[in-house]
């Protein structure tokens, strides 16, 4: 078992809000020391931390593999390189893989490409219904046993409300965690852009605001009534955030997260016709963007994800509204969250606690920590670094961002998994 | 979002690809008007043709139906003595799967000057536009919903023809606004002339979210949208609308929106009136009003060529420089 000794970082541990310079120890996996060097240790790898932040691994609601089904764009192997290289050590896949995750099966499979390529904790959601179809229960108690820490439709649209209610009704029964991206499918169908001046000037279909709040506050009552725990993924409009902190404020069992290029981007940024900037849910308005800031610094927003969805090049070529939506992102959640603290819409304390124990705590995870004892899952990164994104420091086969070829702030430098160095990018020897 | 107008011209400023009439400036505009007035006086004469593009070669691309605009296309090229070839995709390339771009590279190779492309989706002519080769111009046909630039401008050049001074003028333009890719390069063109006021008219469901910001003043009942108006510029009602529930029936549209001699009178005594076409009679227009003696809607066809060859030789033009 690798041992290994990180000298001289800023420890930042949510759970109990230390942050202090330290050393941390690890042996067998987990945390052996944080106080000094425990007698006759022997490191095997030493980590140089000065002027770096040391805290738990984060822990991704919503990332996109493309495996099985779509490797053209992306494989398991290349992703989970790329999870390691931005700190993540632990990440739930959507069921809308092909075949999707509706059988243990699947499940087994994407287990076994995960360990083949040395990452430890992937957490496949299962689909909500048979085949994503929308019209049948999938079979869900076998899903779990399988290994799915939740359940859900994810883009795909449920035929009607009685089968989410029949739904819902059944996942509460096993105590399953149902994650809901609300968006109604006729409201929002054929759209690629936000309903608003940007939309209107280049004749876009467009997907209005009231696709998202209808469809929260419909499941919302769905929610009082059957207590099935729902977690809303990739919230996008002001106004969902009201409904959410009244459903919270209420003791409904809720949370959400935000895609982190939402908390940046809006219908502005959009070059027309570009289509990098195709995402769905759409970037909306500024009121849209500070309200989703706000609402993350105020724990209304629970998570920040990645909202990961690597395209090969074909994907984003093409007239606008035809490319397909998504943002490969991995690699830019931690700098970009980081971008939050410098503006000072967020301290770093709350801009890790969305990243890890909050996500942890919607998925019922154990609570991460940097105690003595905990199992050694870390991120070690250097807030100050300025990187390029480019063919050079980028691992995912996606390379559709935004953000292409600008300068960030913010690299994670060592990521450590199951107390073992997953990803290593400079000193240590 | 400033960039990407800037794709039309040169580095040296001189219009290369026509794909939207955002970000021309007003000079260009009448610069254009200027050109195709020169070329429909002589249209008018016996001697139709002009050695300008001899020995280019255009492609009239379209991905989407069309006969009137294709035609004009192909008459403004073969009176400017450029050899056309007319390519219907939709029944070809595409349905083979073959994708937007392979068809643009492998038409490229068959050394081509010009393409004309229509295209049912947003974005489409744009796109094309960045991906040909540098000594190909591309003029936007009509793509999905966003622009048909030479379509406003051959209807600024009917409304010069017939109103003298754009900055006095009230337009009306009526009907489904929401999926017209004519009424934002309109709205767009008289805007930069300088018109003194654009109205636009229609249910709300025919409406696009924020309409105003397209920098127009919006009516939902024509007695207060044609109210002292100039010019109407009627749109051609699409049968889908129907379908999609964005109207109960053409009946009550024709009741509230359509184009009657009664509803004409709310305008002003000399107002014309305009339609791109083809025009649904009894839908949007009455005959008697799109025969009458305000309609300019037969002028705006043969109008067309003008504009039309104008836009094809100042492009061609600019890449020509270029070589």
């Amino acid at each position: 078992m690798t041992r290994i000794h990180i000298s001289q970082g800023r420890i930042i541990d949510p759970e109990n809000g230390t942050d202090s310079i330290g050393d941390i120890y690890i042996a067998d996996n987990r945390i052996f020391s944080i106080m000094g060097r425990p007698e006759g240790f022997d490191a095997d790898i030493t980590i140089d931390a000065s002027s770096q932040v040391i805290c738990p691994g984060f822990i991704d609601l919503s990332v996109r593999l493309r495996e099985p089904g779509a490797t053209q764009k992306a494989t398991i192997a290349s992703e989970v390189k790329a999870a390691a290289a931005s700190g993540v050590t632990a990440l739930c896949i959507p069921p809308d893989t092909s075949p999707c995750i509706d059988n243990p099966a699947v499940v087994e499979l994407i287990d076994d490409k995960a360990k083949a390529a040395g990452y430890g904790q992937i957490y496949p959601i299962g689909a909500l219904t048979y085949k994503l179809q929308g019209q049948e229960l999938s079979s869900m108690f076998a899903l779990k046993n399988a290994g799915c820490i939740a359940v859900s439709n994810a883009q795909m649209p449920i035929n009607n409300l009685l089968i989410l209610r029949r739904a819902m009704e059944y996942a509460a029964s096993f105590d399953l965690l149902l994650i809901y991206q609300p968006q109604d499918y006729h409201l929002s169908h054929q759209g690629c852009a936000h309903e608003g001046t940007i939309a209107t000037r280049y004749g876009l279909p467009a997907i209005p605001e009231i696709a998202e709040t209808t469809a929260l506050l419909q499941c919302l009552e769905l929610v009082a009534h059957t207590g099935c725990k729902v977690h809303f993924g990739q919230i996008s409009c002001a106004r969902s955030i009201d409904f959410i902190r009244q459903a919270k404020d209420a003791g409904l069992p809720v949370s959400a997260d935000v895609a982190i290029h939402q908390l940046h981007l809006t219908e502005h940024d959009v070059l027309p016709f570009d289509g990098v900037y195709h995402v769905n849910p759409p970037f909306r308005t500024e009121g849209d963007r500070q309200a989703l800031r706000k609402a993350v610094s105020e724990g209304v927003l629970d998570a920040i994800c990645s909202d990961h969805q690597p395209h090969n090049i074909d994907a984003k070529l093409g007239a606008f509204p035809e490319t397909e939506p998504g943002v490969s992102s991995l690699e830019t959640l931690l700098p970009l969250t980081l971008r939050l603290v410098n503006e000072n819409e967020l301290n770093l304390m709350q801009a890790i606690v969305a990243l890890t124990i909050n996500p942890a705590n919607i998925l019922g995870l154990d609570t991460p920590s940097l105690k003595v004892g905990e199992l050694a899952d870390l991120c070690i990164f250097d807030p100050g670094k300025i990187w390029q994104i480019n063919t050079q420091n980028w691992l995912s086969s996606g390379k559709n961002t935004p953000f292409w070829q600008q300068n960030l702030q913010g690299k994670v430098a060592h990521t450590i998994q199951n107390g073992q160095v997953v990803f290593s990018q400079g000193n240590s020897r | 979002m400033s960039n990407d107008q800037g794709i039309q011209f040169t580095s040296e400023g001189k219009l290369k690809h026509f794909l939207t009439i955002e970000g021309l400036s007003k000079s260009l505009l009448t610069e254009i008007l200027e050109v195709a007035e020169s070329f429909a006086s002589v249209s008018e004469q016996q001697v139709k043709k002009f050695p300008l593009l001899r020995g280019k070669t255009i492609i009239n691309l379209f991905f989407e139906n069309s006969t009137r605009t294709r035609t004009t296309f192909d008459l403004a090229a073969t009176r400017l003595s450029a050899d056309v070839l007319n390519m219907d995709i939709s029944t070809s390339a595409t349905s083979k799967g073959e994708t937007l771009l392979d068809t643009i590279h492998n038409l490229e190779a068959m050394h081509i000057d010009m393409f004309v492309v229509r295209h049912s989706v947003s974005g489409a002519a744009h796109f094309i536009a960045e991906h040909v080769a540098p000594n190909i111009s591309v003029i936007n046909a009509g793509d999905g919903q966003h622009a048909h630039p030479t379509q406003a401008m051959l209807d600024m050049f009917t409304i010069r023809r017939f109103k003298k001074d754009f900055s006095q003028l009230k337009i009306a333009i009526v009907g489904d606004i929401l999926h017209s890719r004519v009424a934002r390069s309109q709205i767009q063109a008289l805007n930069i002339l300088g018109v003194a006021a654009v109205h636009v008219i229609a249910p709300k469901t025919l409406l696009p979210a924020k309409a105003e910001s397209l920098g127009v003043k919006v009516f939902y009942n024509m007695k207060q949208g044609l109210e002292d108006v100039d010019v109407v510029i009627m749109l051609r009602l699409q049968k889908e609308r129907m379908a999609g529930a964005l109207l109960p029936t053409e009946s009550e549209y024709y009741k509230c929106y359509g184009l009657t001699e009664e509803k004409l009178k709310f305008a002003k005594q000399d107002a014309i009136v305009m339609h791109p076409g083809p025009i649904n009679r009894g839908v949007e227009i009455a005959s008697e009003v799109a025969d009458g003696t305000k309609s300019v809607i037969l002028k705006q066809v043969s109008y067309g060529i003008a504009v039309r060859m104008a836009i094809m030789s100042m492009t061609m033009q600019a890449t020509g420089n270029r070589k």
